[in-house]
C-alpha cells in the first residue's frame, strides 16, 4: 500500500469521524450531567435537514448552520423539558425524539421542495468549503511531510478542525472550572449539588444545551460539508455509533477521540475498499460496510470491561425529605 | 449561659404534608454555644423541622430568628448565607470526587478550579488542625470509612462558613469508637463558640453530650430539658407517651439440642475479597446467638450464605442435614425446607418487594404453600389476603390494611410484616439481621419481644447486629466478628460494652473460648 493510498484513508477517516466526535462530546455533556440521550441521532438529523433546507433557500452556509443549532436546541429543549422538568424516561424521550425527527425532516422537506423529501443540491455558498492551510501548495512538493500537511492536514472543512478543537476544550471545562465539576457532581450524585445551594435542574438544563448545540454542529456539518444537502435518515446510525464510543470512551473527552476516530477509520476503510481480495477469500463490502456496526454491538454487549456510567445517570432527580 | 441571643428560635412553626400535619405548633429556643439534642421517634417530626431550617421546605406558618434577627429561608443557598450548616443521615458526598473536591462544590470562589483548590486546601488545613478534623484531602470519598466520610461533611459545612450545624442522626453509621471521636469533635466545635443541633433517637448519646434536649411527638414539641435534670427512661416515656422496658425481661435459656453447626465457613465475595474466614459455631435449640461486629466484618456475607443468597465453602449443618452452599439447591426457597427463617439485614431490598401491596408481601417466599393454592395452577388470592389480615393484626401493624403497597408503611411496620411472614411458621431455625435497624422504639420493643417468644418455643435463632445494646439484651451467648474472623465468645452477664468493643475493633483476641 502506497503512501497515498494511507494518507487518503486517513484523511477520510478525519472526514467521517468529525460528526461522530460531535454527537460523542454532545452525549458526553449530556450523560455526565446524568441526562441519557439515545436522541443524538434525532437531533442530528433534525440538525442536517434544518441547515440543508435554510442553506439551500438563503444560500448561506452560515444560515444554515444557525438554523442547525437551534433545531437541535429545540428537541434538546424538548428532552429536558420531559425528563428534566417533567421527571420522565430519558429513554423513551430519546425514542420519540428520534421518531419525531426521522419523520418531521421528510414531511418538511417534501413540503418545501417537492424532492422526494430530500433537499436540493446545495452550491458552494451554501456549503462550508475546506479550508487550505497555509502554505499548503507550496508545501505539497516537500516528500511525505509535505504530502501529510498538505493533504491529510490542510483541506478539511472548518468543522473537521472544530471537532478536534473541541477535546481539549471539554477536558478543560470538565476538569479545570468550576461548571465542569458541578456537571459531574450532578451526574454522580445531585442531592451533593442541591444541598451545596446549587440549582440541579439549571446545570441539568445547560448540559442538556449544550449537547443540543454539538449535535446540531454534527448534523449541519453531514448535510452542508461532509455532503452537498438533506437526503432521508443521512445519519444512518450515526448518534448511535457516537453513544457506543460514548460508553468506549467511559464518559472521558480525549478517549472519546481515540474511539471516534477508530469508527471513522473503519468508515472510511470500508468506503475505500470495496472487496477486499485476500488471495484466500474475497472479504465483500458489505462485511466492510457492517464493521462499525458490528463493533458498536460488541462494545455495547460489554466486552471492553467495565465501563461504569455516571452514577446518577438516567434518574429523574426528586428531592428528599 | 452566655447572654448573646439565642442562635435559633422558632416560633409556631406548622407544617403539612396533604393531610399529614409534620409539624404543629414547633417552638423552641436553642442556646448559641449549646449543644442541643431533638429526641422523638421516626416520624415524629424531626426532619422535617431542620429541613425547614435548612430551606428545603417552607413552614406553613411560623417565625424563624437566627441571632436575634428573624429571618426568611427560601432555599438551602440562603440557610447556608445565615450561617446554618446541616450533616445529613445519608452524606450527600460524591464518590469518585476527592475530599477537596467536595468541598469546594458550590462554594468555588470563581469560574476555574486550580486557584480554588490551592486556596481552600490553605484554609482546610487550618480548619482541620482546630477541630481536630484530619482527613487525607487528595483521597477519593469511596475509599475512604464512613466515620472519614461524616468528617468531610462536617468539614464542607464548616468551611461554607456555618456555626450553627444541624447533625441528623450522625451516629447510626459509625462504630463505638468513630463516635467516641465524633463527640470529642462536637464538644471541641461547642467549646470553640459554634451551636450545635443534634438529631438523634439514641438517648444513651443526648445524656452523653447534650446540654439541652427537646422531645418530640407525633408533629408536636412535648418538652423542653436541661440534659443533666433528666434521665433516659424520662425521656423515654416523654417520646413515646408511655412506659417503655428498655431491657427486655426473659428467663434464662433453655437449649436443648443443636439446631445449627456451622464448620469451617469461608466466603469469597464478588471481587474476590475473602469476607468470612473459616469461621465455626453453633446454635442450639432455644437459644439466641448474638453476633456483635461493626458493620462489613462479615457478618452480612455470613447470614447471606446461610439464607442462601450467596456461595460460601464449608460444613453447614441444621438438624443434621446438610445444606448445600452453592449450586441450585443454595437457594432461600430450599433453605426453607429445613425450617430456615430468615429476617434480611436490609427490608427493603431483601426483605420486601417495596411496590407490592401488604398481602403479598406476606406471602413471599411461601406462596408454594398448599393453604395459599386454589388448585394447582392458581393462587387462592382470597386466603392469602385473609391469612395477612390476620398476621397483621398480631404483629400489630399499622395501618392494618393489606392492600397498602409496602413502601407506604413506616419502617418500623415494614419490619413488622417481615417478621409476621416469618416468624409464624414456628422455624427450627431463624436467621435475623438488623431488626430493628431504622425503626422507633415502639417496634424495636415489640419485634424483641417476638424474638424472646420465638426462642421460648424452642427456635434456634441466629441474630446479627451491630447495636450492642440490642445484642446484650437478647443474646444468650455472644459471639464477636472482626475482618471475618469470630474474636471470641461472652455470656452477655459476664461482659459490657467496653469489652465488646474492644474485640469489635480486634483490639483483644481471644485464645480459646471458655464460654462455650
Amino acid at each position: 500500500m502506497d503512501l497515498l493510498a494511507v494518507i487518503q484513508i486517513l484523511d477520510s477517516t478525519f472526514r467521517l469521524a468529525t460528526p461522530l466526535l460531535f454527537a460523542c462530546l454532545a452525549g458526553l455533556y449530556s450523560e455526565r450531567a446524568g441526562i441519557f440521550d439515545i436522541g443524538l441521532e434525532g437531533k442530528m438529523l433534525m440538525a442536517a435537514f434544518s441547515s440543508a433546507a435554510i442553506a439551500a433557500i438563503f444560500g448561506s452556509a452560515w444560515f444554515g448552520l444557525a438554523a442547525g443549532i437551534i433545531s437541535a436546541l429545540l428537541l434538546s429543549g424538548l428532552h429536558g423539558l420531559a425528563s428534566i422538568t417533567f421527571r420522565g424516561n430519558q429513554l423513551i424521550s430519546g425514542v420519540a425524539i428520534n421518531f419525531l425527527a426521522s419523520g418531521l425532516t421528510v414531511l418538511i422537506a417534501q413540503y418545501l421542495f417537492q424532492q422526494g423529501g430530500r433537499t436540493p443540491s446545495l452550491s458552494s455558498d451554501g456549503r462550508f468549503e475546506p479550508i487550505t492551510l497555509p502554505l499548503a501548495d507550496a508545501l505539497a512538493i516537500v516528500p511525505v511531510l509535505g504530502s501529510i500537511y498538505s493533504e491529510l492536514l490542510s483541506g478539511h472543512s472548518l468543522f473537521v478542525y472544530l471537532a478536534i478543537f473541541m477535546v481539549p476544550i471539554t477536558w478543560w471545562i470538565l476538569y479545570r472550572t468550576r461548571f465542569g465539576l458541578r456537571l459531574r457532581a450532578v451526574g454522580e450524585n445531585p442531592a451533593a449539588v442541591e444541598t451545596a445551594g446549587v440549582s440541579v435542574h439549571a446545570l441539568r438544563f445547560a448540559a442538556v444545551a449544550i449537547c443540543g448545540v454539538l449535535c446540531g454542529i454534527a448534523g449541519t456539518y453531514l448535510a452542508t460539508s461532509l455532503q452537498a444537502g438533506f437526503v432521508k435518515e443521512m445519519t444512518a446510525g450515526r448518534g448511535f455509533i457516537a453513544l457506543a464510543a460514548l460508553i468506549f470512551a467511559k464518559w472521558r473527552p480525549w478517549a472519546a477521540l481515540w474511539t471516534c476516530l477508530l469508527f471513522g477509520f473503519m468508515q472510511a476503510v470500508a468506503l475505500r475498499y470495496q472487496n477486499i481480495d485476500l488471495g484466500i477469500v474475497v472479504v465483500p463490502v458489505q462485511l466492510m460496510d457492517v464493521l462499525p456496526y458490528l463493533l458498536t454491538v460488541v462494545i455495547l454487549a460489554g466486552f471492553v470491561g467495565a465501563a461504569v456510567p455516571p452514577r446518577a445517570g438516567g434518574e429523574p432527580y426528586v428531592k428528599e425529605h | 449561659m452566655s447572654h448573646d441571643p439565642p442562635a435559633i428560635e422558632l416560633k409556631s412553626i406548622y407544617k403539612a404534608f396533604g393531610s399529614i400535619q409534620a409539624n404543629k405548633d414547633i417552638s423552641i429556643t436553642v442556646a448559641a454555644g449549646s449543644i442541643h439534642g431533638i429526641v422523638g421517634e421516626n416520624g415524629a417530626g424531626k426532619s422535617t423541622l431542620m429541613s425547614i431550617l435548612y430551606g428545603f421546605y417552607k413552614a406553613d406558618q411560623g417565625e424563624i430568628y437566627v441571632k436575634g434577627k428573624q429571618i426568611l429561608i427560601r432555599d438551602s443557598q440562603s440557610a447556608i448565607s445565615f450561617g446554618i450548616g446541616m450533616v445529613f443521615q445519608h452524606f450527600k458526598l460524591v464518590e469518585n470526587f476527592t475530599v477537596l473536591e467536595n468541598i469546594i462544590l458550590g462554594s468555588e470562589k470563581g469560574y476555574l478550579l486550580t486557584p480554588a483548590l490551592n486556596q481552600t486546601r490553605t484554609a482546610l488545613y487550618d480548619l482541620g488542625k482546630d477541630y481536630e478534623l484530619n482527613v487525607d484531602l487528595d483521597a477519593e470519598i469511596k475509599d475512604l470509612s464512613v466515620g472519614l466520610q461524616q468528617r468531610v461533611e462536617i468539614l464542607k459545612v464548616l468551611y461554607r462558613g456555618a456555626d450553627i450545624l444541624i447533625l441528623d442522626e450522625p451516629t447510626g453509621v459509625l462504630t463505638p469508637t468513630e463516635t467516641e471521636q465524633l463527640f470529642r469533635i462536637l464538644r471541641r466545635l461547642r467549646n470553640e463558640g459554634k451551636t450545635i443541633i443534634l438529631i438523634t433517637h439514641k438517648l444513651r448519646e443526648i445524656m452523653e453530650i447534650t446540654d439541652q434536649v427537646s422531645v418530640m411527638r407525633r408533629g408536636e414539641m412535648v418538652g423542653h430539658l436541661n440534659t443533666p435534670d433528666t434521665t433516659p427512661e424520662e425521656l423515654a416515656e416523654m417520646m413515646v407517651g408511655r412506659k417503655v422496658i428498655h431491657n427486655i425481661s426473659k428467663s434464662p435459656a433453655s437449649p436443648k439440642g443443636t439446631v445449627l453447626q456451622v464448620e469451617n465457613l469461608n466466603v469469597v465475595d464478588d471481587l474476590g475479597v475473602e469476607r468470612v474466614k473459616g469461621i465455626s459455631f453453633s446454635v442450639c435449640a432455644g437459644e439466641v446467638l448474638g453476633i456483635a461486629g461493626v458493620a462489613g466484618n462479615g457478618q452480612s456475607e455470613l447470614l447471606e450464605v446461610l439464607g442462601g443468597m450467596r456461595n460460601g465453602t464449608g460444613v453447614v449443618q441444621v438438624s443434621d442435614q446438610q445444606l448445600d452452599l452453592s449450586g441450585p439447591k443454595a437457594t432461600g426457597k430450599w433453605r426453607r425446607n429445613f425450617g430456615i427463617a430468615h429476617v434480611p439485614e436490609d427490608r427493603q431490598r431483601e426483605g420486601l418487594v417495596m411496590e407490592y401491596f401488604a398481602w403479598e408481601n406476606v406471602a413471599f417466599g411461601y406462596h408454594r404453600d398448599a393453604r395459599y393454592q386454589k388448585n394447582p395452577f392458581t393462587m387462592d388470592n382470597s386466603a392469602i389476603r385473609k391469612d395477612a389480615v390476620g398476621k397483621m393484626g398480631r404483629f400489630d401493624v399499622r395501618p392494618r390494611n393489606p392492600w397498602l403497597r409496602a413502601k407506604n408503611f413506616s419502617g418500623g411496620n415494614q419490619q413488622k410484616i417481615v417478621v409476621a411472614r416469618e416468624f409464624e411458621r414456628k422455624p427450627n431455625l431463624l436467621l435475623v439481621g438488623q431488626p430493628t435497624r431504622g425503626i422507633d422504639i415502639g417496634a424495636v420493643e415489640f419485634v424483641h419481644r417476638q424474638i424472646i417468644a420465638l426462642r421460648d418455643q424452642g427456635t434456634a435463632i441466629l441474630l446479627v447486629s451491630v447495636e450492642l445494646s440490642e445484642i446484650l439484651s437478647l443474646a444468650d451467648r455472644i459471639a464477636v466478628m472482626f475482618d471475618g474472623r469470630i474474636m471470641g465468645e461472652r455470656l452477655p452477664e459476664q461482659t459490657d460494652e467496653r469489652e465488646l468493643s474492644l474485640l469489635m475493633t480486634g483490639i483483644i483476641e481471644q485464645g480459646h473460648d471458655p464460654a462455650i
